[in-house]
């Protein structure tokens, strides 16, 4: 009998743009990037190929000098054909130019039941070499897992609560057999439990179903029911010294792909998703894979912003920029560099808010899906309000003094108040619904920052 | 609007950097930003949408919950002058007179108040405050009508450097901004403040046999006199009947201008509840540590005064006011949702103690809120130190 844990705290963000439940066929890109920035934790990455260099799918492209063990791999083979770096030399992305036919490094193959008898250091070496490893990530502060540790538990989320986050059914369709394998690896590397959160609202998709000796722990409740780091929190909490890896769906599917088939498959079902897509649907595509084929005439207007993810913990990028590498999501909203006469005023319908001051409507009607823009809507200033992050964090903790605590640089504090447990996406809804509208996520990041460095 | 966009966009280099204005460039970014939200957009990394409210909007939803109370208090301003001396006047010469006392303190409150602002905002280069919509509007409705306009001047500059811009303005401050500007009055000028100050008269007179007492006065006067009657009984025989539960609940007694109507404070309430700005938690619990104690006291009656029923203490002075204004202020207040419970109860009580086993001072409502306000950050402290203590005790090392 699995436990259910019902969420009242937080927030569904309901935007128009909801992806039907089609994977359409769009044409392949033709260049891809791996970009280092994607990965937390990564210091000083190293280039381990040359523009020129030929390239196929699982060959590593760069390592972080920090943790050397751990590669980083073409998601395609092809030629590299450039090299980006940005100020003082800052390794940004290095773009490969894909082959009409994708190669593949080829790793050792096993057959599903040789996969319990392997021991760590096999399924290890496997996993360092093939590119597959940056996908599980260390809690606390959500770097790529360092493989020398060994963690006290596993967590793996099931399903995702951001707005217009994609269906895992749809994203992993077929693929239960390898999402067991990637199970059945997993379980090696910890003394502990493989945790699964799984939807209670919703029936438990046949993929995650059949995973044997897993903790099965159902989840309720508006955003972020679906982070992981909730998950954690409700389950097996981090304190000080303790080590957990989280890994997400596609990411356990991506290891019993290795084994099973012994190849590096970074191909993946992504959402192209917002108000400003014709038709929002599922698209197959690579990790890193160029946008620009996908949104080609797909788009309403030109005025838009591309999001790698979604709408609160995404990344702008260009209409020829590239996938993020944790990424199953393209969002697309307007831009909203406009003024508007007096906007902090006048009574609305069209501007969703979590509040309900003066003249917001938006929570009369919870089921209307709403356009948003990219503007700020309002200005910074210090902090005003009061228990309103508490309402969207369902944890145990004290969004508000946490943050005071990282702007005051006080460890101690940052410590007790529980940075061990967060990251940037468990409190994205205190930015989202911040009236004096700071940067939380960056101020978390800055504080995760200074922690680690002690 | 377009053309008034065209005029902006045309002035705002001189005030930008380099700008033949530029230290001026707060004064042009609050005007700016009072016609247009800005064009500002998120960043490229995070959350890439942002929620509706923003704190213009947050404070403009304090005032609006405050003009029940500033439109009563006009109209009562008027009543009771007329009440006093005994004339006989409609509803519109009550609202007229009640007005040309009202508005002129509202506005020097807004003027000497908006000047300081400007002034720390050249001085100390920090954007204009929204939080001063909301003080400039709090201030006179907690003073006495009969305050002299430079007072009010006075305690506006006093309150908002004093107890706000040394702490480097809104969200910084320690103390309720308001109460502070009238705790300044009290003890720097308490023949304005206290006494014969509730009623504004003119050049007239009281009407014969008019005494000019209010509510909280009689009630302590009988705690100190002995073989004083029943207080439910004096309050109402006074002055024509003047102090029954249903006159001081509807509001139509002396008192300060804003803070007479316990009903016009609850439609506050019930406006900032709803929009979720004010806390329900404090407004809830302040009534309640005020009745609790009220209560106690009834049961102890030693005197007079502490036995009057505990609920006359909702509708006596400005407790409903402080409540719900005062005690709600987000930043002064204490900042944890349990700590709420604790600070708004000991409001509440305070007042109480303050009114009933203070023989020196018959309102209690100001000093608790300033008094709590120096307590909030201890409050805070304790719950986060048990949430701290939870969080170590799973430690595992």
């Amino acid at each position: 009998m699995s436990q259910h844990i019902k969420l009242k705290k937080g927030f569904n963000i309901n935007l128009a743009g909801k992806p039907q439940k089609v994977v359409a066929e769009s044409e392949r890109p033709e260049t891809f990037a791996i970009k280092p920035t994607d990965f937390l934790g990564v210091i000083r990455p190293k280039v381990a190929v040359r523009e020129g260099d030929i390239v196929k799918a699982g060959t590593p492209v760069f390592f972080d000098k920090k943790m050397n063990q751990v590669m980083y791999s073409a998601p395609v083979s092809g030629e590299v054909v450039e090299i980006v770096r940005g100020q003082k030399r800052k390794l940004l992305e290095i773009k490969i130019l894909a082959d009409q036919e994708i190669e593949y490094e080829k790793f050792q193959e096993y057959s599903a039941s040789e996969l319990a008898g392997m021991s760590r250091e096999q399924a290890q070496e496997s996993m360092l070499r093939s590119g597959v490893w940056p996908q599980l990530i260390q809690r606390p502060y959500g770097i790529v897992a360092n493989p020398e540790d060994t963690p006290k538990a596993i967590f793996i989320s099931t399903f995702d609560t951001h707005p217009l986050a994609p269906d895992y059914d749809v994203l992993l369709k077929n693929q239960a057999s390898y999402f067991e394998a990637g199970v059945e690896i997993l379980k090696k590397f910890t003394l502990g439990k493989v945790n699964l959160g799984v939807n209670a609202d919703a029936e438990v998709s046949p993929v995650f179903s059949n995973a044997k000796g897993t903790q099965v722990t159902k989840f309720s409740g508006p955003h972020p029911a679906g982070n992981v780091g909730v998950h954690i929190h409700h389950v097996d909490p981090i304190g000080k010294g303790d080590l957990i890896w989280t890994i997400d769906p596609y990411g356990v599917v991506q290891i019993g792909k290795l084994f099973l088939k012994g190849i590096y498959d970074a191909s993946k079902i992504i959402a192209l998703t917002g108000s400003e897509v014709k038709e929002p649907k599922y698209y197959h595509t690579f990790i890193g894979g160029c946008i620009d084929k996908l949104v080609n005439g797909q788009i309403k207007q030109d005025h838009v912003r591309y999001i790698s993810g979604n709408v609160l913990t995404g990344e702008k990028i260009s209409e020829k920029g590239y996938l993020g590498f944790y990424h199953h999501q393209i969002t697309v909203i307007p831009e909203g560099d406009q003024y508007e006469f007096l906007g902090w005023l006048k009574p609305t319908t069209s501007k969703l808010s979590f509040h309900r001051a003066l003249g917001l409507f938006s929570y009369l009607n919870p089921k209307k899906e709403f356009v948003l823009t990219t503007n700020t809507q309002g200005e910074e200033r210090a902090f005003v309000q009061t228990g309103v992050f508490e309402k969207v964090t369902p944890m145990d903790i004290f969004p508000l003094f946490l943050i005071k605590a990282i702007l005051a640089e006080d460890y101690d504090g940052m410590e007790e108040l529980g940075i061990y447990e967060v990251i940037e996406e468990d409190l994205a809804l205190c930015e989202f619904i911040d009236v004096s509208k700071h940067d939380i996520q960056a101020i978390l990041r800055e504080g995760i920052n200074l922690i680690k460095a002690t | 609007m377009k053309a008034i966009r065209d005029i902006l966009d045309k002035q705002k280099p001189l005030f930008e950097k380099g700008g033949k204005f530029e230290k001026y460039y707060y004064l042009w970014e609050a005007n700016e930003t009072f016609l247009f939200t800005p064009n500002e957009t998120t960043h490229s990394k995070g959350a890439q949408v942002r929620d509706a409210l923003n704190l213009k909007r947050l404070m403009i939803t304090v005032v609006i919950a405050m003009i029940p109370c500033l439109l009563f208090g006009i109209y009562n301003v008027g009543h009771m002058h007329f009440l006093a001396t005994g004339g006989v006047a409609t509803f519109g010469e009550k609202v007229l007179l009640g007005a040309t006392v009202v508005l002129p303190i509202v506005l020097v409150a807004y003027v000497a108040g908006g000047l300081v602002e400007v002034a720390f905002s050249f001085i100390r280069r920090h954007p204009i405050n929204e939080g001063f919509l909301v003080t400039g509007m709090l201030i006179p409705l907690i003073l006495p009508p009969t305050i002299p306009l430079w007072q009010v001047a006075l305690a506006s500059v006093f309150a908002i450097v004093i107890a706000k811009e040394v702490f480097g303005g809104t969200g910084m401050n320690v103390l309720n901004v308001a109460m502070t500007a009238r705790a300044f009055l009290y003890f720097a000028y308490p023949s304005d403040m206290s006494g014969d100050v509730w009623y504004y008269m003119g050049d007239q007179q009281y009407a014969d046999g008019f005494t000019g007492a209010t509510a909280l006065g009689i009630a302590a006067e009988a705690s100190i006199t002995e073989g004083t009657q029943n207080v439910v009984s004096t309050l109402a025989a006074t002055d024509g009947g003047l102090f029954t539960f249903w006159n001081m609940f509807m509001g139509f007694i002396p008192g300060s201008i804003g803070e007479t109507s316990t009903l016009m404070a609850l439609i506050g309430a019930l406006i900032l509840i709803v929009t979720g700005v004010g806390s329900w938690k404090i407004i809830v619990s302040v009534f309640a540590g005020a009745l609790g104690l009220g209560y106690i006291l009834s049961l102890a009656g030693a005197n007079e005064f502490m036995m009057m029923p505990a609920h006359y203490h909702w509708v006596m002075g400005g407790l409903a006011f402080g409540a719900v204004f005062m005690a709600t202020d987000p930043v002064s207040a204490a900042h944890t949702e349990s700590g709420k419970w604790v600070y708004g109860a000991l409001i509440g009580i305070i007042t109480v103690i303050i009114r009933v086993l203070n023989p020196a001072y018959p309102e209690g409502i100001m000093l608790a809120v300033l008094f709590m306000n120096v307590f909030a950050p201890l409050i805070d402290h304790v719950v986060v130190q048990s949430n701290k203590k939870r969080r170590l005790q799973r430690a595992t090392v």
